[in-house]
């Protein structure tokens, strides 16, 4: 059937020689986006059978390929994700009205994939109009996910809520939105029964509370719900009852004054959930109510107190109850202390994450500092996700961390003073990256902090084979340490590098690499308007969008680079100039 | 920790601080630009005026104004500390400028902006659980990321708004106050702060005079004399500030008066 298939070389042929049908019913098994890419490179006949066969696709950089060619490629699409914004616009570091709008995409969807069932976005921008077109044109859409995007209201979810009639996942995370109210969760219709994860923990406006618990009971396969702080621990209780299957549970606020008989009803509601095996939400959580999860937390491999300012002693008796925990993410407020208590009672530990409570204040000398670290990689061998935020590390420390646990694949601390050093040697934190680099071969995610010379970066192009992502902010050196990163890093997909002294010998260094990554940002760095222009005119198959920095006098710009087939974007505003 | 490693572990602090991609700071990094330093200073602050306000500041005209006209206040600051202090120089970065106290840097430390509102609340909402006793609920308070209190002086034809958190000392508060109200003078609070004021004989003349003197309305709805209770306190109950004429602040003094007495 294949015309393909005769020209296949004699190696292959005899491999080739399935027959399509049987082909395509093989590949339909492989779900990785990696695997099926692989899978494509390798004969005509494969990648057709690939194309045809592919359910979801995945792509990065929104700007990398124009829609319309994906929807070329692949006919049979059920589910996109799309990711937009470069990282560091999560900080603030990119204007608004920057673009990734995803109304191009979904224009072409509309024609192409009418019965498109899942959309994810990560960084970008939707307007209520977008979302209004989505429902109306997707008779089949069930699952719509937007993290950190940005654009639209809860006018938008309105429409989604109203006339997504098959809607199985409506997830919003940490948007920047016009939350105007909540009204959107009453616009479910009244049998709606479909809805298997709900997540509004970000917004903040009220829900009525009748129609959640009406839309609670009714979904009989809901199995994610995370409500918003404006659930009072009374309304949790009762939403609990009427969903004992729930796997994961984002509670709302959980300060409130109870009863002692309340608080007995919202024990048991704890009790009867015997799936539960991630818990979030937990807005002012104290030791006051904190017991009545002891019950759930057996099972609980994600626990999420991010969002619960913990004293030590606070959260050693909660980890105590929590045996099989797997990833934790915690404020600094519980301090080495509570970290100490994670490694005695939760052997299993495989993430940890510690966010700063005060991240903008400066003269506190509270959070965790290196022996909290430390603690966890003697407790917990088979940590392998760290994300770091403290005020004080050593080189020292780092280096017995990762010798605690050579399987970090993502290490990422951030030693929250721009450029410190370790600070019972004062010297460069260059010994402790070189030792995470050197011992933690799977390392795929690197981000540095502290100060840093060079010889980090020198280390880091040696040792890091694996390394496809890597932080870089407010560290010295010279051009040296980006060359010997674009040298030395055969997996580097994605750089991100800000008040760094790298320039334009350093960017250029990088001509026969950067079409082979996603993506290199840099800000408040060397580089000039000149090295830019240099680079675009010699690798046209890559953009080269550059803005000017606001909070300076003409020198400083923020350069992005990525590789595209679409070309220079067309939707460029005044203030992005593709070169 | 005690006071001084607490102001120890600050100046290093500022001495290793680095700055935005200025056009100083590129040279910073390798040897010193002295010309930008203060042009790092300066830009910097703003910075910091942009992130605490959460105004998009870019709009607003009468914000920008008070950016400037806090500047030199910001700068005064800079000068004062760097005579005091004994630095631990770290060597690459001693060519460095000295930001001000409190100055951020945009996106940085990179926590998402969602999350860093959700702290601010909760701070507030820990604070008044941990001050009041059982069930807060959390109400914002004066305590938090930023106490801005507005600040009135008598015949002046407007308000202006300054952040008690940004200022160490009364000092800090009076140097401030006075460049944005440049006819004011609180007196010579000379070296010990708020013990000036506990001269009688002093305040008695200052109060005489046609000086202005800075008074405050404080949780309970008193109006009190800037200067009796340790900075910290102060901070804490302040709820707006009134720069008054000496004349009319008579009737503050007794107290604070009778509070020297007491003390000394």
């Amino acid at each position: 059937m294949d015309p393909g298939k005769s020209r296949d070389s004699a190696e292959t042929a005899r491999v080739m020689q399935f027959p399509n049908d049987v082909l395509e019913r093989i590949l339909s098994l492989i779900d990785s986006h990696r695997d099926r890419s692989a899978v494509s490179l390798v004969s005509k006949a494969w990648y057709n059978a690939e194309r045809w066969t592919r359910r979801h696709v995945f792509i990065g950089n929104c700007y990398a390929v124009l829609p319309q060619i994906v929807a070329r490629r692949f006919p049979n699409i059920r589910g996109v994700m799309l990711k937009g914004k470069p990282r560091f616009s999560d900080f603030n570091m990119v204007p608004p009205n920057w673009g990734a709008d995803v109304h191009a995409w979904l224009a072409v969807f509309a024609d192409q994939y009418p019965l498109l069932e899942e959309l994810r976005l990560k960084r970008m921008t939707v307007t209520d109009e977008s979302l209004k077109f989505l429902a109306r044109k997707f008779r089949n859409f069930r699952a719509l996910s937007l993290v950190s995007c940005d654009g639209f209201s809860t006018d938008g979810l309105e429409a989604i809520a109203t006339d997504c009639r098959h809607l199985t996942e409506l997830d919003i995370q940490e948007n920047g939105i016009d939350d105007i109210s909540g009204n959107w969760l009453s616009c479910f219709p009244e049998n709606f029964t479909s809805l298997e994860v709900l997540n509004f923990a970000s917004l903040s406006s009220d829900v009525n509370f009748d129609a959640l618990e009406r839309l609670v009971s009714q979904c009989k396969s809901l199995k994610i719900l995370k409500v918003n702080k404006n659930i009072t621990l009374e309304q949790l209780q009762r939403l609990l009852v009427r969903a004992p299957q729930l796997t994961e549970l984002g509670t709302g606020s959980f300060l409130q004054e109870l009863t002692a008989h309340q608080y007995v009803e919202l024990e048991r509601a704890f009790i009867s959930c015997k799936n539960l095996h991630a818990l979030s939400g937990l807005w002012e959580a104290t030791t006051l109510y904190l017991p009545v999860l002891y019950p759930a937390c057996t099972e609980l491999t994600f626990l999420n107190l991010s969002y619960a300012a913990l004293q030590s002693e606070e959260l050693a008796k909660l980890v105590a109850h929590c045996p099989h925990l797997q990833r934790l993410w915690v404020l600094d407020t519980v301090e080495d202390v509570g970290l100490e208590a994670v490694a005695s009672n939760c052997p299993l530990l495989e993430e940890l994450r510690v966010f700063p409570a005060d991240p903008y204040d400066q003269d506190i000398n509270r959070g965790v500092t290196e022996s909290g670290f430390l603690a966890v990689s003697l407790g917990c061998r088979k940590l392998h996700y760290v994300l770091y935020f403290c005020r004080q590390m050593t080189n020292a420390a780092v280096a017995r961390i990762v010798q605690n646990c050579p399987g970090f694949t993502h290490f990422r601390l951030c030693i929250m003073k721009p450029g410190q050093p370790d600070y019972l040697t004062n010297e460069p934190m260059d010994e402790g990256f070189g030792a995470v680099v050197k011992t933690c071969t799977n390392l795929r995610r690197l981000g540095v902090s502290g100060l840093l010379t060079d010889l980090t970066f020198e280390y880091i192009g040696r040792y890091a084979k694996n390394l496809e992502t890597l932080s870089v902010a407010f560290a010295e050196g010279s051009d040296r340490g980006m060359q010997c990163i674009l040298d030395g890093c055969p997996k580097m997909r994605k750089l991100e590098i800000r008040d760094s002294p790298f320039g334009n010998v350093a960017l250029l260094s990088g001509l026969e690499k950067y079409e082979s990554m996603r993506s290199l940002w840099m800000s408040a760095c060397k580089v000039t308007l000149s090295g830019c222009k240099l680079l675009a005119r010699q690798r046209p198959r890559l953009n080269v969008e550059v803005m000017k920095d606001e909070v300076d006098d003409g020198q400083s710009y923020k350069v992005y680079v990525y590789r595209t087939l679409a070309g220079p974007r067309t939707d460029a505003p005044s203030f992005v100039c593709t070169l | 920790m005690s006071a001084e490693t607490a102001e120890k572990f600050t100046i290093d602090f500022e001495e290793t601080e680095l700055r935005l991609g200025l056009p100083g700071k590129a040279c910073g990094f390798n040897s010193g630009c002295e010309g930008a330093a203060r042009g790092n200073g300066k830009r910097v602050f703003l910075e910091t005026i942009d992130l605490k306000l959460n105004l998009s500041s870019k709009d607003d005209d009468a914000s920008a104004e008070k950016i400037r006209a806090s500047v030199p206040a910001e700068k005064k600051m800079n000068s004062n500390d760097g005579k005091e202090k004994s630095v631990a120089a770290v060597p690459s970065s001693s060519e460095v400028a000295k930001p001000p106290a409190k100055a951020q840097v945009v996106g940085w430390p990179p926590v998402r902006s969602f999350r860093k509102n959700i702290m601010a609340v909760q701070k507030n909402g820990s604070d008044e659980a941990e001050k009041g006793g059982a069930g807060g609920s959390g109400a914002p308070a004066a305590t938090g990321a930023a106490a801005f209190v507005k600040v009135s002086m008598d015949g002046a034809p407007y308000l202006r708004k300054v952040d008690l958190k940004l200022y160490k000392s009364y000092q800090d508060l009076s140097d401030a106050l006075a460049k944005m109200f440049s006819s004011f003078t609180i007196g010579n609070c000379g070296s010990g702060g708020m013990k000036d004021f506990m001269n009688e004989s002093k305040l008695i003349d200052l109060l005489n005079g046609s000086d202005y003197v800075p008074t405050y309305e404080d949780k309970d709805g008193d109006w009190m004399l800037v200067g009796d209770v340790p900075w910290d306190m102060f901070v804490d109950s302040c709820k707006r500030l009134r720069i008054m004429k000496g004349s009319e602040a008579i009737g503050l003094a007794p107290r604070a008066v009778e509070k020297c007495k007491n003390r000394s």
